[in-house]
């Protein structure tokens, strides 16, 4: 397991040195998503008004407030990303996001993405979000304001992690490691607990 | 009818919801910090290392823990000596927690099941969920849970026949728990009804999770079923957040009831790391403790 810090924009070099398992903190700008900002991309077909060329985009509906022109943070966290799997090979292939952030991971067809065009999952932890905002300096900006609170947002983030590598662009899929080992271990399992 | 201030009570709720996000309770806490001493993964050790440092962001900064604010739940124990309104209390606990919602402020997480319209309110139409029980005392003994959807989601239940048996009953646990992966953000609690009606067992499983964590039932049959189902769970390896690891629940809880001589029912309601429950004793000189 090795550890890394890195900035975004993310090299395609960046992301295919991660492995499975190891963690990512990182610097620089973070997009924030969610499923209806993406149904609002993908199924109504809306341009995005800024580049997610290189950046990690989370999975997020963020409590913010707004100050005149300003928007403030006041709790994001992150949510399953299983609901958003259809929406990511896309995102991946047509929009160049390099990573994609959230809970509980995504499906083949993302990971075959990632290992074609060099993008990563990144597991957070979930119901951490107070250490979320924490990290959080800055609501750069709010796209798509009318979809809040599932916009578009650009954050601006500082050491922002821990993050875990858990499917990385080499074919790896750490979820799906961890149920083919349960699954190795059930027959065992079932027998000691008198189930079998 | 006794001229007991209600705005208490309101005041009550709306503190209980705020104190339940951003506090978590000790013996979660300490749960938590027995399941990192366990965790020989490094990549579930990080996991606890994020989650510690979540908690203490929280206590110091006021905020809260997750930002998923739950569907508020609200165990009220109303005391018989000690003539209480149960209507003023409804619609006092009702008002506090709109009030917390609006004026902390946080996200309202409460939406219509068809249109998908979230009022902001944190309540509507059979929101909040209210349990009710009585007491000996005369005190009003309030206990809030903000009920997270992570671990909801992954929550199940069974009508298994007599000829299934308690076999079927404890596979359908530990199946359950191993199948929800990392979507219920564990470890946390695994709470199970087990006995009653279709609707009871699922209550008592919500009542499981509510226990302070490792408590066991008092029945001590049933307490060694939740000890060999939390060793079953926690050797499958899901471990923390989904990711691997040798901790995947702090704790089963089992919560029983008497059920027909022809049903078996089973109902597991999963709860996250992040257990959270915040509690208040009211007494009828309107003075309030706070607690868990």
């Amino acid at each position: 397991m090795a550890e890394y810090h890195l900035t975004s924009p993310f090299s395609e070099q960046d992301i295919r040195q991660l492995r499975a398992g190891d963690i990512v903190r990182f610097d620089g700008r973070l997009f924030g998503i969610r499923d209806l900002t993406q149904i609002y991309m993908f199924d109504q077909h809306h341009e995005p008004p800024v580049s997610l060329a290189g950046y990690p985009c989370i999975h997020t509906a963020p409590s913010l407030r707004k100050a005149g022109d300003k928007w403030e943070k006041i709790c994001v966290g992150t949510t399953t990303s299983v609901r958003m799997d259809r929406f990511s090979p896309d995102l991946i292939a047509k929009y160049g996001v390099r990573a994609i952030i959230g809970k509980a991971g995504l499906y083949q067809k993302s990971l075959e993405a990632m290992q074609q065009y060099g993008a990563v999952y990144l597991a957070i932890v979930g119901g951490s979000a107070a250490l979320e905002t924490l990290q959080i300096e800055e609501v750069e900006a709010v796209y798509w304001e009318h979809l809040h609170p599932e916009a578009l947002y650009q954050f601006r983030v500082k050491n922002f992690g821990p993050l875990t590598v858990a499917m990385d662009s080499h074919g790896r899929h750490l979820y799906d490691e961890v149920r083919a080992e349960a699954a190795r271990r059930m027959p065992e399992i079932y027998k000691k607990l008198g189930v079998a | 009818m006794s001229d007991f201030d209600y705005g208490i009570v309101e005041e009550a709720a709306k503190q209980l919801y705020i104190k339940a996000l951003c506090d978590l309770p000790p013996d979660v806490r300490e749960a938590l910090k027995r399941a990192y001493a366990r965790e020989t993964k490094p990549t579930a050790r990080s996991v606890y290392e994020a989650i510690f440092k979540t908690i203490e962001t929280a206590d110091q900064k006021h905020t809260l823990i997750c930002q998923d604010t739950g569907l508020p739940l609200y165990k009220v124990k109303i005391g018989s000596r000690y003539a209480w309104n149960g209507y003023e209390i409804k619609s006092r606990l009702t008002n506090g927690t709109r009030r917390a919602t609006q004026e902390f402020p946080f996200r309202s997480s409460s939406t219509h099941p068809l249109l998908r319209v979230n009022p902001q309110t944190s309540v509507g139409p059979g929101l909040p969920v209210f349990y009710w029980d009585f007491s000996e005392d005369d005190t009003l003994d309030i206990l809030m849970a903000p009920k997270g959807s992570g671990s909801e989601n992954v929550s199940k239940m069974q009508m298994f026949t007599p000829a299934d048996g308690v076999k079927a009953v404890k596979k359908f646990v530990l199946d359950t728990v191993v199948n929800g992966g990392g979507m219920p953000c564990p470890p946390g609690i695994i709470g199970v009804g087990f006995g009653g009606t279709a609707d009871l067992v699922a209550k008592l499983a919500k009542d499981a999770i509510l226990r302070p964590v490792g408590q066991r039932n008092p029945d001590p049959e049933i307490a060694t079923m939740e000890v060999e189902l939390e060793e079953a769970i926690n050797s499958s390896g899901v471990g923390a957040m989904g990711l691997g690891g040798d901790v995947t629940t702090l704790a089963v809880h089992i919560e029983t009831a008497y059920t027909h001589i022809t049903q078996n029912p089973v109902a597991v309601n999963c709860q996250c790391w992040p257990a959270r429950r915040a509690r208040a004793v009211i007494h009828p000189d309107g003075a309030v403790e706070y607690g868990y």
